[in-house]
């Protein structure tokens, strides 16, 4: 089972705090892999937030075709950043790690971030298809104060091996996931969080309604909608798909994934627009075992679970600092001091929300809306 | 045995037994001769006899043998094909002995023969085709254990329903935002087409001349059984021959679909109905085709419209009621389909679905795409070659039409490419629950991509112990001569069926169908909305199949 650890901050916080609550949790995974995604990046990137940051693996043919890539579309770099790799025993070592904040095209400088958007998710799609046949090139994520790290291994020694207890990474929201997809082939591509356009996602448990899903999503016409290397990355499109592309707001995400029983609709103020959403939306609905932690473009953090199965989870912390995670302990690591009668384990109509710089914690009931 | 009279000393010139499809098994030991078997026959293939029997006797101490004769009387199956034994059993039903059976012959030569005068062979059923059909190779195989629990059939909730009729795609759902909340915009003047949840199971469409006035009652009293009671809103679709006006103006209209075929055969009742309607039908089919009989068009047999079904279709007793094999007034696909949908969506005021329906074919998609582009059409129905009929040519029954299974699957995909699967639903039907796997046959389908599926011939095997199968067996629907007294207007034959005990089968039916669709969603994990194309939970132990329906290969 996948274990999950997201932590959101007013303050900037090192990755290895995540990464050490997935150690705690370390009874409910295997420790085959790690994944990470740090959002409102400090460090050395706190001042590069207006600039797209690409983050991937590459190797030694890998990097010079990717900047020829870059360097033909335009993008010039800014900034980089590589682990300092410690060679580890267990973890083959890949050529070059990297995220690398570049600078648009004179040709984007003064066109809407919408548009600006798309280019990134294509650049990001098109180094995917030239890279993934001989996995040269591996990018998880092209976006503005978004890095995102993938490795096969335990996560704890990954965290080691990419030197981030030394380095001085950043970022006020982060996400970390302790397995590979076991499910499927173990491939870096499969390993969650995944991110599209300021939405991500990770997900624990196996969403048994994947390829309708899947095809739906194909079928929109949306070119990000594909990989699909695991079952979890619809969790994420159908986020983006409901709040970016429908322009729908956050909670009608749980109304999408779980909808309501006609009974249940009749209860809520907007009953009639969300019986349409049912019908309209009938292929996105899941039937879990599923818990969801995701991130928005603003910074709010949310869980939900599947109306059925569940899988654990909790969201705990402070004021300035909550931490959504799998298991108990693992807020424990994160958020030792706080107090833990107000910790918040969502039952299947609840979506957890905490609002950007992780100012209050709110439970939104789908029953009440 | 010789003959006990005849100018021919032999029978060289006529059919031998072993060219008829059913051999009579008759027990002369067993049989006390009380006729009825003779009586009941529906196409008198046996009839009593009496033939001249020469016996040995001898008598006193020593053998003394002397040939006698005596007249005996039996029961004797008759070597014309116009009687050929249909091997419908009724003979075994009344006989207190056990002293008669028919026995299917393999060999048989029945289509080399039911030809006379020039007349093709007709008859009723479906396609004579044993073999296991493609519904019946697909297993599912995706079972969720570990890594995502199964559901558990009895103490999960479970929602089998599905969706009839045109949903729009979340891109045009007339939807406003105020205060942070979605609110349907009323000022939009998007046209929102009507959409019914319904059963996934539906019955298919049988006519009223059709099937016996008990058999058609029962079935709607077992689905409006299963609506009012059971909260299963199945729904029943009428057929081409119109509805008894009580029903038309009553309540339970909401679980009836209107079938509109090519011979508008009850359309005049309906249409005066339509004022006095207390509740919309649940949709409106066209009939564009019918799997059983690609090509074809309706045909009730001059001895089946008695004084009712003449009364409710509006036609003269006793002729023959061929529907065209297509809608006469119409020319092109664009009149045909969208100009139908139109008028009957009007018809209702827009308030319910209208839908074709076709029969399995390759150029199925053609349909589909004209469909799609069509914001009033509410689904598309596909009938399978294994659909049954009350009457048809036999050669259109077993060699017209496209199997089910990939026609629809092709037809899904297509959707899927075009990004509608949601939008354009589609019901399939043809040889669903043929060899009795009811729930898994209308699973499969579902995981290929239909919304629904329809059942016709099953219904009547299942809920009124029908006698048709695959082997030929009766097939007397077209004749009016239903042993069963499902499709016949003959009281003296229908008197056999009892309406409540047709009801009550077609509840325990829908009841124990259920029961094992969630034995099959349960493992697979799927329990709040149908796995409408969750193709990777199928498989099937043929490469060609699977590779043909995008399934995986198990084996």
């Amino acid at each position: 089972m996948c274990r999950l650890a997201a932590i959101t901050s007013n303050k900037y916080f090192s990755p290895m705090e995540n990464i050490l609550a997935l150690e705690t949790m370390k009874e409910g995974h295997d420790g085959s892999g790690l994944g990470l995604t740090l959002k409102d990046l400090g460090g050395e990137f706190k001042d590069l937030k207006k600039y797209p940051v690409m983050s991937g693996i590459c190797s030694k043919k890998g990097v010079k075709v990717l900047d020829d890539y870059m360097k033909k579309n335009g993008f010039r770099v800014k900034h980089t950043w590589t682990p300092k790799i410690k060679p580890l025993k267990g973890i083959v070592p890949r050529d070059y790690y990297f995220a690398r904040a570049y600078d648009y095209p004179s040709s984007y400088k003064d066109k809407a971030f919408s548009e600006k958007e798309d280019l990134l998710m294509n650049t990001r799609l098109a180094l995917r298809c030239i890279g993934e046949p001989d996995e040269s090139i591996f990018v998880f994520s092209f976006y503005p104060d978004v890095i995102t790290l993938k490795e096969v291994g335990d996560p704890l020694e990954l965290g080691e091996f990419f030197g981030l207890d030394r380095d001085g990474l950043q970022a006020k929201v982060i996400f970390a996931q302790g397995r590979q997809n076991t499910n499927y082939q173990i491939y870096l591509y499969a390993c969650h969080p995944f991110f599209i356009q300021g939405y991500c996602s990770m997900t624990n448990g196996e969403n048994t309604a994947f390829v309708p899903i899947r095809e739906f999503l194909m079928s929109r016409g949306f070119t990000g909608y594909t990989g699909y290397n695991s079952d979890s990355e619809v969790f994420t499109h159908i986020l983006h798909y409901t709040a970016r592309q429908l322009g729908y707001p956050l909670n009608y995400y749980k109304d999408v994934i779980t909808p309501l029983k006609p009974t249940e609709i009749e209860t809520r103020k907007d009953a009639e627009a969300l019986k349409l959403i049912k019908q309209s939306l009938r292929p996105l609905c899941i039937d879990g075992p599923n818990m969801v932690i995701g991130f928005t473009p603003d910074g709010t953090c949310f869980m939900v679970q599947d109306s059925k199965k569940l899988r654990p989870g909790v969201v705990a912390g402070v004021k300035g600092k909550y931490a959504l995670m799998s298991e108990e302990c693992g807020v424990d690591k994160a958020v030792p001091k706080r107090e833990k009668s107000k910790d918040i384990f969502p039952m299947k109509y609840d979506m957890v929300i905490v609002s950007p710089g992780a100012e209050e914690v709110k439970v939104w009931n789908q029953l009440q809306g | 045995m010789e003959p006990a009279s005849g100018l021919r000393l032999d029978h060289n010139h006529k059919l031998s037994l072993r060219e008829f499809p059913y051999i009579v098994r008759w027990r002369d030991d067993r049989c006390k001769r009380c006729g009825k078997c003779t009586a009941v026959c529906p196409v008198k293939a046996i009839e009593a006899t009496v033939k001249v029997q020469r016996y040995v006797v001898s008598e006193g101490a020593a053998p003394a043998p002397k040939a006698e004769r005596q007249v005996i009387q039996i029961v004797e199956q008759v070597t014309d094909m116009e009687r050929y034994c249909v091997g419908c059993g009724s003979c075994t039903l009344v006989c207190p002995n056990e002293a008669i059976e028919p026995e299917f012959n393999p060999q048989n030569k029945l289509l080399h023969y039911k030809n006379k005068g020039g007349e093709g062979y007709k008859r009723g059923g479906r396609r004579n085709d044993p073999s296991i059909s493609t519904l019946d190779r697909l297993k599912f195989t995706r079972i969720s254990m570990l890594t995502d629990p199964a559901l558990d059939a009895g103490r999960h909730e479970f929602r089998v329903r599905t969706l009839l009729g045109r949903i729009l795609p979340p891109e045009e759902l007339p939807l406003k935002l105020v205060n942070n909340k979605l609110v349907a915009d009323k000022e939009n003047g998007r046209f929102i087409p009507p959409v019914r949840e319904i059963y996934p199971i539906m019955i298919g469409s049988m006519s009223i001349g059709a099937l016996s006035p008990p058999m058609w009652e029962g079935l709607a009293m077992g689905v409006a059984y299963l609506n009012e009671v059971e909260g299963m809103p199945v729904v029943m679709c009428s057929g081409e021959g119109g509805m008894p006006p009580r029903l038309l103006r009553s309540k339970y209209l909401k679980y009836f679909i209107i079938q509109i075929a090519s011979g508008y055969f009850g359309w005049d009742e309906i249409i005066h109905a339509l004022p006095h309607m207390v509740e919309d039908p649940a949709a409106i089919e066209i009939k564009y085709g019918q799997g059983a009989k690609p090509g074809d068009g309706g045909l009730l047999m001059a001895q089946k419209v008695l004084r009712l079904i003449a009364g409710i279709r509006g036609v003269p007793q006793f002729v023959d009621l061929a529907s065209p094999p297509t809608h006469q007034t119409k020319y092109s696909i664009e009149e045909a389909v969208a100009k139908m949908i139109q008028s009957m969506s009007m018809a209702w005021g827009f308030r319910v679905p209208v839908y074709p329906k076709i029969s399995g074919t390759r150029t199925a998609k053609a349909v589909l795409n004209n469909l799609a582009r069509n914001p009033y059409a509410a689904a598309l129905s596909i009938d399978g070659e294994d659909g049954g009929t009350g009457a048809a040519y036999n050669v259109s029954m077993d060699k017209m039409g496209h199997p089910i299974a990939s026609n629809l699957r092709e037809c899904y995909l297509d959707l899927v490419k075009q990004g509608k699967q949601n939008e354009l639903p589609l019901i399939a039907a043809g040889g669903i629950g043929k060899k009795g796997n009811l729930a898994a046959n209308a699973a499969a389908l579902i995981m290929l991509g239909a919304s629904a599926v329809s059942i016709g011939k099953y219904i009547m095997q299942t809920a009124a112990d029908c006698f048709g199968d695959e082997h030929n067996r009766c097939n007397l629907c077209n004749t009016g001569k239903c042993p069963r007294g499902i499709t016949t207007q003959d009281p003296k034959l229908y008197r056999r069926l009892d309406a409540d005990k047709v009801a009550e089968r077609v509840v325990e039916v829908f009841k124990a169908a259920d029961v094992e669709l969630k034995k099959i969603f349960a493992p697979m994990g799927r329990s709040t909305e149908l796995p409408i194309g969750m193709s990777d939970g199928l498989s099937t132990d043929d490469k060609a199949m699977a590779e043909r329906l995008g399934i995986s290969y198990a084996c």
